[in-house]
């Protein structure tokens, strides 16, 4: 037993108490915390800065707004409905169209306006709040994921997940929606997380529920050597996230939309350490690697080559061809 | 820097409550067992006398500070007579007085007395003034002059002198000098005084000691003499028959000197007698008389001083911090997932009054069913603070209806049901619901189970009767307990399942 812990730190590997002690109380300070708690906050924030992020439709504070929800859905046919201050992904509904006056959830199953409704209700008694406060539900633009992603993933909206410490990308995976996880992009709700090299941003290695997986469980298809397109922009986009909160040991969420590239989906002041386990790599070597510069630079732009130079493999994965589907 | 000062705090802590426990063990002598018991002495001195019509006062000596007990409490009993406590010297009186008694009298005094081994010795004291070598007639002083010089060759100072002297005195076949010096006394009082007055020959400050022989039962007892010789320092006891030092474990110190037990006026024909009688106690019964006899500020402000239901509330509630040591530590170290941070040890509490094998059961059978009621209650789509409340209404009944069930069925322990957390079970189901749509079963099931192995790892822990029996009487143990626990907040090292999680990494990443 004692063998395998000093297995696990000669190994590097993050730990949960580490990352609490030594990386979350110290870099982040509490009171940012509502700036990323809060997507509404964040929103907004990064719209001022200038950040891309999903466009809000309509924002539910009370339970009476839900009344008019047909009418605020009016030519509204995809969006998804999230609390504002939702955890790990839960109380997220996908709707991708409507058909006969019912509306397709995510999974392809049908759902009614009065079910839209509820949920809604719940979001605002604070079923899926931190804490269970009352909350507040909003519904924004549904992400058109990016095609590249089509072959490795089931249903859902994949997106990219990157560790950054002091502003510096540090670790990324891309997390894949499986049939299990119900088209959320959530590792411990049964998603594929497969590694980024930050170098070239090409998927590397992948893990599905706690085991290494090469092949997508639902499709079938390889996962290495995916090349996420415009790289250098979304770590860009990551690292100036950074300036936006405040926090030094931070998660951000990325999707690729087809139209309109990389947009931030939210920030996280408790990113998980199963990204290791994706990358197969330490999160701890690297993070004593940032904290050992002696001094960071002031671009996000900089910061973001400096994560790339740092943290990139020395062989890049081969790039997977893809062929047309 | 921050470890730093965590470290000292922690160890600041830990002093205290070392230091604490360490007071009350050894000076008020609380014991570290629950059940440890001890001996004490009901010692009892009955004076009786004939009074004559007049004014009557009568004298008698009492036991003072005690080399082999500790006093637990003294009481009178004294009819019609007025009583006022003096002391005299090393020695205390009590001073009996009425205007006017006549007929027979009888005045009582009794005191509780716990052995202690190293009690209170007042045999330290100013060194008394040599007495001057008295004018022995002949053939004696020639005798004493002999027997004197012999014992001091043989001896090393002033204790060994006063034994070889003793033994030299009381053996069975005297040389002509010690026949000399014998007298054949009378009584005891005689032949210690004869000692002393063979020791004043030597210069050796000496002095009668009554003491009570305690046996159990004992009726009619009287006092022995013994004798205390000064040695510059201290003085030092010793058994006048036998030679042998100090007092014996079961001997009462009544006083010092020459002086009479009883002294009568008014009054005739005075007779004390002693009885005693052992009984075995409760050492910490015994702790609290002592503590508040000394007037131990420590004792006097802890939870002993509380009304009894008071105090019942607090043997529960210490044993909180414990079971909140059990949940970091299995939380922190170990890495199980539960229900809400201290719900388990709200539910080990519940697991005392139910015992452990009901509490399980109950604990599932009721969860089980209100999971039921919780799914069903989801197609009514209701709002959450209502569900909440709907849910808590049917964990009432079903608890209500369970103590009916089982009183029916003669199953006394199920009327215990009712004392679990009523509410943190309604939140608990109402939690793990929510994880049952959102995460699966398993994670809903794996989650239960772990609260309810930490549950009983609570329980298990907590109702000891030595931890309960520490917690209680040393609550300054709960020092050392946060110490624990703010050392365990800085703790970074990996949990038990984080070896689980990152098994597969750890391979991997030991193979390149």
């Amino acid at each position: 037993m004692i063998r395998l812990f000093h297995a696990l730190k000669k190994a590097g590997i993050l730990g949960m108490n580490r990352r609490n002690a030594d990386y979350i109380m110290l870099f982040n300070p509490r009171h940012n915390y509502p700036l990323v708690d809060d997507k509404l906050l964040t929103k907004r924030l990064a719209e001022e800065a200038g950040i891309h992020v999903p466009k809000l439709y309509h924002m539910i504070q009370i339970e009476r707004q839900i009344r008019q929800l047909p009418k605020m859905l009016e030519g509204i046919n995809d969006f998804v409905i999230k609390p504002a201050h939702g955890s790990g992904g839960n109380g997220i509904m996908v709707i991708t169209g409507s058909r006969n006056g019912s509306y397709v959830r995510g999974s392809g199953l049908l759902t009614n306006i009065d079910e839209l409704g509820h949920h809604i209700s719940n979001i605002l008694s604070g079923m899926h709040s931190l804490g269970g406060q009352p909350d507040q539900a909003m519904i924004e633009q549904r992400v058109i994921f990016d095609p590249m992603f089509d072959r490795i993933s089931y249903q859902g909206v994949p997106d990219i997940r990157t560790v950054v410490f002091r502003g510096v990308p540090i670790m990324a995976m891309v997390r894949l929606p499986t049939r299990m996880s119900d088209g959320k992009a959530n590792l411990h709700q049964g998603a594929v997380g497969a590694g980024l090299d930050m170098g070239s941003g090409r998927t590397t290695t992948a893990v599905w529920k706690e085991t290494f997986v090469d092949t997508h469980p639902d499709t079938g298809d390889p996962i290495a050597g995916l090349q996420i397109p415009q790289w250098e922009t979304l770590l860009e986009l990551a690292a100036r996230c950074y300036s936006l909160a405040e926090l030094g040991y931070l998660g951000v969420d990325v999707v690729l939309d087809k139209y309109q590239g990389p947009l931030v989906l939210e920030l996280n002041a408790r990113p998980g350490l199963s990204i290791q386990l994706a990358n197969r790599a330490s999160l701890l070597r690297r993070l004593q690697r940032v904290e050992a510069l002696d001094a960071i630079p002031d671009s996000a732009e900089e910061r973001a080559r400096l994560g790339q130079r740092l943290f990139g493999l020395d062989t890049p994965p081969v790039a997977q061809v893809l062929a047309p589907a | 820097m921050t470890n730093l000062h965590l470290k000292i705090l922690a160890l600041i802590l830990c002093a205290l409550g070392v230091a604490g426990v360490w007071y009350k063990v050894s000076v008020i002598g609380l014991p570290l067992q629950p059940d440890a018991e001890t001996q004490t002495w009901t010692v009892e001195a009955r004076v009786s006398y004939q009074a004559e019509g007049g004014p009557t006062q009568v004298r008698l000596f009492l036991p003072g500070t005690q080399p082999k007990f500790s006093v637990l409490g003294e009481d009178f009993v004294s009819g019609s007579f007025g009583l006022a406590r003096e002391s005299e010297g090393n020695n205390r009186i009590a001073l009996w007085t009425a205007r006017r008694a006549s007929g027979e009298q009888t005045l009582y005094y009794r005191i509780r007395l716990a052995a202690d081994r190293d009690g209170d010795s007042v045999l330290t004291g100013p060194q008394p003034p040599f007495p001057s070598v008295p004018d022995y007639p002949e053939p004696y002083g020639s005798a004493a002059k002999t027997v004197l010089e012999e014992v001091r060759r043989e001896s090393a100072d002033i204790a060994s002198f006063t034994r070889r002297l003793l033994i030299r005195y009381g053996a069975t076949s005297p040389d002509e000098n010690v026949q000399v010096l014998r007298e054949d006394p009378d009584t005891d009082l005689e032949h210690v005084e004869n000692i002393i007055h063979i020791l004043a020959g030597a210069r050796i400050p000496a002095r009668p000691v009554k003491v009570l022989h305690l046996r159990d039962r004992m009726r009619r007892g009287t006092l022995d003499t013994f004798l205390e010789v000064h040695n510059g320092t201290e003085w030092v006891a010793f058994n006048p028959r036998t030679g042998q030092r100090g007092y014996e474990d079961d001997m009462l110190v009544w006083y010092r000197g020459a002086g009479e037990l009883l002294q009568l006026s008014g009054g005739s024909g005075g007779q004390v007698e002693f009885s005693a009688a052992l009984t075995v106690r409760q050492m910490v019964s015994i702790a609290e008389q002592r503590a508040a006899q000394r007037g131990s500020l420590l004792m006097d402000f802890s939870l002993l001083g509380l009304p009894v239901q008071t105090q019942n509330v607090y043997r529960l509630l210490l044993l909180i911090p414990i079971g909140a040591l059990v949940m970091v530590f299995m939380r922190n170290v170990i890495g199980v997932s539960t229900f809400g941070t201290f719900m388990p040890i709200l539910i080990a509490l519940a697991f005392r009054e139910t015992q452990l094998l009901w509490g399980i059961f109950l604990f599932t059978f009721i969860v089980a069913m209100g999971l039921a009621i919780r799914f069903y209650l989801e197609n009514l789509k209701l709002l959450l603070v209502p569900r909440l409340a709907a849910v808590l209404t049917v964990v009432v009944l079903l608890l209500a209806a369970v103590t009916i069930l089982t009183h029916k069925l003669g199953l006394e322990r199920g009327l215990s049901i009712a004392l679990f957390p009523m509410v943190i079970l309604a939140m608990t189901i109402e939690r793990m619901s929510l994880v049952w749509e959102e995460h699966g079963p398993s994670e809903a099931i794996k989650q239960g189970v772990g609260s309810l192995v930490v549950a009983v790892i609570g329980y298990l822990v907590m109702f000891r009767p030595q931890l309960e029996h520490l917690v209680f009487y040393f609550p300054e143990l709960l020092l050392i307990v946060l110490a624990v626990t703010l050392l365990m907040g800085r703790y970074t090292g990996y949990r038990l399942t984080e070896l689980w999680r990152f098994r597969h990494l750890l391979r991997e990443m030991n193979k390149s």
